[in-house]
This record gives structure tokens, C-alpha cells and sequence, in this order.
């Protein structure tokens, strides 16, 4: 890839990414109307994640055994509201635990 | 409202610290995760300071790797971080008086989902001092924290790095898992999304559709499904 491929492909990125969240600041001063657009909205997010973390979580470490250790750690901690950083760093030690045990426990 | 009662940029520096420790440890995954992909360190903290934003430069990153359309790109950020527009929007009717055009222009950048979190929280009228102490710490973490990632990722063992790949998924499911919990609408969205991703990953009539696309189509018809099935009440709305 080129330089300016790269910096085509960022440009784009950072452009969209910026309009979307500048546009609606600058431009709307009422509160949209529809329901159906506001729900539409609201459920956007939790989507987004759903359909990025699952399935790719299994595929984010060396092996499908480390990233499993690592989900269930997550979603346990994450089932008892502990923050970002607890949730994130518990994975990590979880896959990590798993990917020793793999490595210099079961070979 | 008197001029002391006003948020100060303090006060926002304040309420950053937590959300840029956060950002920290999953924008050194994000730089790890770049530079395995094949970007420079250089490529990635340009990434994570144009763009603040995880979801979308997740997706951005991939689009990069598989060589994807700009139009693909395009629309991906438009539609992954479309949820910046209703933050936006939200926090245009809350803002002090003193948060003339400008301002907003350039605060607007520093929307992200935990920024916009902290600012609605404040049950006060948001200041331009305020909002920018509230990015600053966020925004150098961010990409301080891929800078860290993208050098050391690669002089990282083996296991080390793996292990961090799933910092950035453990944030999601930190974001998604308790709301899920309290809303069917919200549970019922996120596992359409999940499910579909699924059929998309795995079976094989789609193994052409690039994963850009596919978390569009996950996004649209999971969102609009939820919206449909489980309309929000007028107080739940704001």
C-alpha cells in the first residue's frame, strides 16, 4: 500500500468520523421528533459492539482456548458493573493464564 | 448562574482521569493490533488522534487491511459511529450559553461514547472549558496509548501481545453487557447483531462480504428491529 492510499483510507476515516459527531452540534437546535429515529439511535451502540465482539473476541488472541478464558472473564466481570478498565484488564490476565497454561502446563 | 457555579476546565480534567486510564490499556491494544496488521506505529497514533474512537477504527483498520473501498470506509464510520450524531445532538440542548459556534466545532471532535457519559452526567450546563479539560487526558491517552502499543507491541513476547488483542473486546462487553441486562430492547439488539455477525462470518455463502459491510448490515437490521419490537417509553427517551 502507498503512502497516499494510507492517507486516503485515514482521510476518509477521520473526515465521516468528524462530521458525524460535528454536524448535529452545529446544525440542530431542536430535538428530533420521531420515535422511531430516537429508538433507532439509542439501540446503534449496543449493535455495533454486538456484531464487533461476537464472534471476532475468539479470534483476538493466540488461540480460540485464551480468547474463550478471556470472554467469560469479561462478561462475568462485566455482569457485576465493574468499569472499563477491570472488564478489559481481566481478559487480558484471563487469555494470558490460559495461553501459560497451554504452553508450559499441557506441553 | 453565577460565573463560579460555572463547570471549570479543572472539573473536567477532574472526570477525565478514569476514562483516559480506560483508554490507555485499549488503545495499546488498538496499536498492537495496527501494526500486526501491517500499519507503521506512525499510521496507527495518526488513526487514534484524528479519529478518537474504538469501534470505528477497529473497523477502519480492517477495511485497511483487506483493501477495502473508500466508499466501504465511507459508510462504515458513517454508520458505526452514527451514535455520535444522537450524543451530539443530546448534549447541542444542554450546552451554557458561552458555547458559541466555534466552540462547537471544535469540542464536537472529542464526542466519544464515555466523554459524552461523563458531560450528560453533570446535570449542569456544559461549558467550553469544561468539555475540553474532559477530552484532554482522554485524548493523550488515547494516543499515547497507541503510540506505546504500535513500538512495543512488536518487541512484546508472543503471549504478551496475544493476550492484549482482547483488551479492546473487553471494553465492548464492559460497555454493552449492563445496559443488556436492564433492557430486553438493548439484550434483543445485541443479540440480533451477534447472530447475524455470526452467519456472516461462518457460513460460506457470505465469505465474500467484507467485514465492513457486514457490521453495517448487522447494525441496520439489529438497531431497526429493536426499534421496531421495543420502542423506548417518553422517559426513558432522553
Amino acid at each position: 500500500m502507498t503512502t497516499a492510499q494510507l492517507a486516503a483510507y485515514i482521510g476518509v476515516m477521520a473526515g465521516v468520523t468528524y462530521l458525524v459527531r460535528m454536524l448535529p452540534i452545529v446544525i440542530f437546535r431542536k430535538k428530533i421528533k420521531s420515535r422511531f429515529v430516537t429508538d433507532f439511535l439509542y439501540y446503534v451502540p449496543y449493535a455495533v459492539l454486538g456484531a464487533m465482539t461476537i464472534p471476532a473476541v475468539l479470534f483476538s488472541t493466540g488461540s480460540i482456548i485464551s480468547a474463550a478464558a478471556g470472554l467469560i472473564a469479561a462478561v462475568l466481570l462485566a455482569f457485576k458493573d465493574k468499569g472499563l478498565l477491570a472488564v478489559a484488564a481481566a481478559a487480558c490476565i484471563a487469555a494470558f493464564a490460559a495461553e501459560v497454561i497451554m504452553r508450559f502446563v499441557l506441553q | 448562574m453565577k460565573e463560579t457555579e460555572k463547570l471549570s476546565f479543572k472539573e473536567g480534567l477532574k472526570d477525565g482521569i478514569p476514562i483516559g486510564l480506560g483508554y490507555l490499556s485499549v488503545s495499546f491494544s488498538f496499536g498492537i493490533s495496527a501494526v500486526s496488521k501491517g500499519l507503521s506505529w506512525l499510521a496507527a497514533t495518526i488513526i487514534s488522534m484524528t479519529n478518537l474512537t474504538s469501534a470505528g477504527q477497529v473497523a477502519g483498520l480492517t477495511i485497511i487491511s483487506a483493501a477495502g473501498t473508500l466508499l466501504e470506509m465511507a459508510l462504515a464510520q458513517l454508520i458505526i459511529n452514527m451514535r455520535y450524531s444522537l450524543m451530539s445532538l443530546s448534549l447541542s440542548q444542554r450546552l451554557d450559553s458561552s458555547f458559541t459556534l466555534p466552540h462547537r466545532f471544535l469540542a464536537s471532535f472529542g464526542i466519544t461514547d464515555e466523554i459524552f457519559a461523563a458531560a450528560s452526567g453533570k446535570g449542569r450546563d456544559i461549558t467550553p472549558a469544561y468539555m475540553y479539560g474532559l477530552i484532554s487526558l482522554p485524548f493523550v491517552c488515547w494516543s499515547l496509548g497507541t503510540l506505546l502499543g504500535g513500538i512495543a507491541g512488536s518487541i512484546m513476547p508472543d503471549m504478551l501481545r496475544n493476550s492484549l488483542g482482547i483488551a479492546i473486546y473487553g471494553m465492548f462487553i464492559a460497555i454493552f453487557i449492563p445496559p443488556a441486562r436492564k433492557s430486553v430492547g438493548v439484550l434483543v439488539t445485541v443479540a440480533i447483531a451477534a447472530g447475524l455477525s455470526c452467519c456472516f462470518r461462518f457460513i460460506p455463502v457470505f465469505e465474500h462480504l467484507s467485514s465492513g459491510f457486514a457490521v453495517i448490515i448487522c447494525t441496520l437490521a439489529a438497531s431497526t428491529a429493536a426499534a421496531l419490537l421495543f420502542p423506548r417509553k417518553e422517559a426513558d427517551a432522553e
